[in-house]
């Protein structure tokens, strides 16, 4: 079994409760971090080697040793609960079931950041979760861990939650600052970055909810002790979401460094494919990151185990590997057409997409379109060529990763499976059918699209 | 009107129009699920700002309608972990059942169906949300009773 920090107590009944979370040890962290310098307490989590869990993978405490301390302007830590990377579910399952381990860990870092003012910023979607939340912050207030003097330290802190509408790019921390502050969600130019100028104007430290969960446990045992946990730079546990094909999805707690052939087939996390048909592709860090063919999983182009770190899911960089990004681990069978999915991600990006950016707002609708037109058997020799030029042209001109994230899909599609793409155009009375590989999967065909050789 | 001047007590005095995301969710919920232009105008004089100010965020944001929808809402999931789960044949068979096209509310403006991005619920696929809840591990059962408990009125679909 391996080793739970964030889930150990998700099963204890009650949980979700104060009374049953101060009794299984809960706030102990605040009542230690009161005790220490905002300096400490960061400098226990650099050495834990806690790394953003949002998808970027920043080291935390470096992010918190930015923040701007000497101007003097009121401070704030924002937690970023606007999860919507296609394939994500885990900050749901941690706020839902545990919500008052978000709430101490919001404490807890606010002190190491002298904030006075935090916030909590959830997609509107998860409108019962913001009650939770709403509701374990009172609980919070009521016992004396929120407010004026929290527990006779001095220290003041208000917690609140702020809840979006249904934008993705609010995920990203300088629209979630804007649409925090009552404005549509269009990034801004960095710099000057959050942590000198972010919400109000002010110095501003915007972290994902499973980061924030983790500091607790850091604080109450050490840096040190989390480090112990994964293997090199990628240090401790992580929340996986797990979809797709395989027979038991759900919310998996790894400890960083086990292996990709391990965790979609052991027992004790996605227990082999759903129906026992061949693996096919994997999306291992959300609908973001490049698409994994089935030779390229359970090995690197080396040869090595592939696991499930930072370092080994992006060896072999774009051309051969992939990235952790969020942990939304999409696991696709022979029945998945690469296309159709490549079309589903678009769509998404475009829909997505603020507009504010020309080669995103317009190159995703292009992308979309050329992806259906091939899709519905529509599609022309040239399609593909047409694709590959316009995902080039989006990624690294926008202000934010939106327009590298939606090209990243198209172009690792294009590098994998560019023979299913060839088929698409070439036999149209084919793929009549959205579910055209459920009955004749591409693997049986591939032979009328193979390159002939003399 | 007392769960707005909440709302707007969670930002600093001179940042009300922090609390207008807040605020519209709070003001659409309470007016049959969309924002007519003479409530939009409305949450700009409560919170001091100019009309504009909120119809460009009513415009930006997917959760915020504006044009009456059908009172039971059926927003599928459609992204890939759905899809791969059979959510399309799901949304097929809900507008069958019903005699609708996507986003057309039914005639007697109890149902409307539609098709919307990511909602992260992927390992719970296929799924969709109807008010403030979701609804998980959907089968054509699942949609059936659904639908009959809307009609019967039996269903909480706020959380207040």
């Amino acid at each position: 079994m391996g080793r739970k920090i964030l889930l150990d107590k998700i099963n204890v009944p009650g949980i979700k409760s104060y009374e049953v979370y101060r009794r299984e040890g809960g706030y102990a962290s605040v009542e230690k971090a009161l005790k220490m310098t905002p300096e400490a307490i960061i400098e226990e989590v650099k050495a834990s080697g806690l790394r953003g869990r949002g998808g970027a993978g920043f080291p935390v405490g470096m992010k918190w040793s930015f923040i701007d301390k000497k101007s003097g302007k009121p401070r704030h830590l924002v937690c970023n609960a606007d999860e919507s990377e296609p394939g994500t579910f885990k900050d749901r399952y941690l706020m839902e079931y545990i919500p008052h381990l978000l709430i101490e860990g919001m404490i807890t870092s606010s002190i190491a950041l002298e904030a006075n003012l935090s916030y909590i910023y959830i997609r509107g979607e998860y409108m019962w979760v913001y009650k939770i939340l709403e509701r374990a912050i009172q609980e919070a207030y009521a016992a004396g861990w929120l407010g004026k003097n929290i527990q006779g330290s001095g220290f003041d802190l208000d917690l609140y939650v702020h809840c979006g509408a249904g934008a993705y790019i609010c995920g990203e921390e300088t629209a979630l600052i804007e649409s925090l502050e009552g404005k549509r969600g269009n990034p801004r130019l960095k710099p000057p970055f959050p942590a000198i100028s972010g919400l109000w104007a002010n110095p501003t430290v915007v972290n994902n909810v499973e980061s924030i969960a983790a500091v607790p446990w850091i604080i109450n045992n050490s840096g040190a002790d989390y480090a112990a946990i994964g293997i090199g730079r990628s240090t401790g546990t992580k929340l996986i979401s797990a979809s797709g094909n395989i027979k038991k999805p759900g919310v998996y707690e790894i400890e960083l460094g086990i292996s990709v052939e391990e965790f979609i087939n052991s027992d004790e996390y996605c227990g082999g494919m759903e129906t026992d048909r061949p693996l096919k592709a994997l999306v291992p860090g959300g609908s973001s990151v490049p698409i994994l063919p089935a030779h390229l999983i359970y090995k690197t182009a080396n040869g090595d185990d592939r696991l499930m770190t930072y370092e080994s899911l992006s060896d072999g960089g774009f051309a051969t590997g992939s990235m952790l990004g969020s942990g939304g681990f999409i696991v696709y069978d022979d029945r998945a057409c690469i296309v159709r999915n490549t079309w589903n991600f678009a769509r998404f990006y475009h829909h997505e997409s603020c507009g504010q950016c020309t080669p995103c707002r317009e190159g995703t609708g292009w992308l979309e379109k050329v992806l259906w037109r091939i899709e519905n058997g529509e599609g022309r020799e040239e399609d593909i060529e047409l694709l590959w030029s316009i995902q080039s042209k989006i990624e690294g001109n926008t202000i934010c990763p939106l327009g590298d994230a939606a090209s990243w899909p198209v172009a690792a599609a294009i590098r994998h499976f560019r023979e299913e793409f060839e088929y698409h155009v070439r036999f149209p009375e084919k793929i009549k059918n959205r579910d055209h590989f459920t009955h004749e999967p591409f693997d049986k065909v591939r032979h009328l699209v193979a390159p002939q050789t003399v | 009107m007392a769960r707005i001047n909440e709302l707007v007590s969670h930002y600093p005095a001179d940042k009300k129009k922090s609390a207008l995301l807040p605020v519209l969710h709070e003001v659409q919920d309470a007016h049959d699920n969309w924002l007519s232009i003479e409530l939009q105008n409305k949450v700009a004089e409560i919170l001091e700002l100019k009309p504009i100010e909120v119809y460009e965020v009513v415009t930006f944001y997917t959760m915020f309608n504006q044009r009456p929808v059908g009172k039971y809402m059926l927003e599928f999931c459609q992204t890939s972990p759905c899809c791969q789960r059979g959510v399309e044949d799901l949304m097929d068979y809900t507008c069958q059942k019903l005699n609708v096209g996507i986003a057309q509310p039914t005639t007697d403006g109890l149902f409307e169906v539609r098709g919307v991005e990511c909602l992260g619920a992927c390992g719970y696929a296929p799924m969709l949300q109807l008010g403030d809840y979701y609804h998980e591990h959907l089968t054509k059962e699942k949609i059936d009773q659904l639908i009959d408990d809307c009609k019967a009125g039996n269903i909480t679909f706020y959380d207040k």
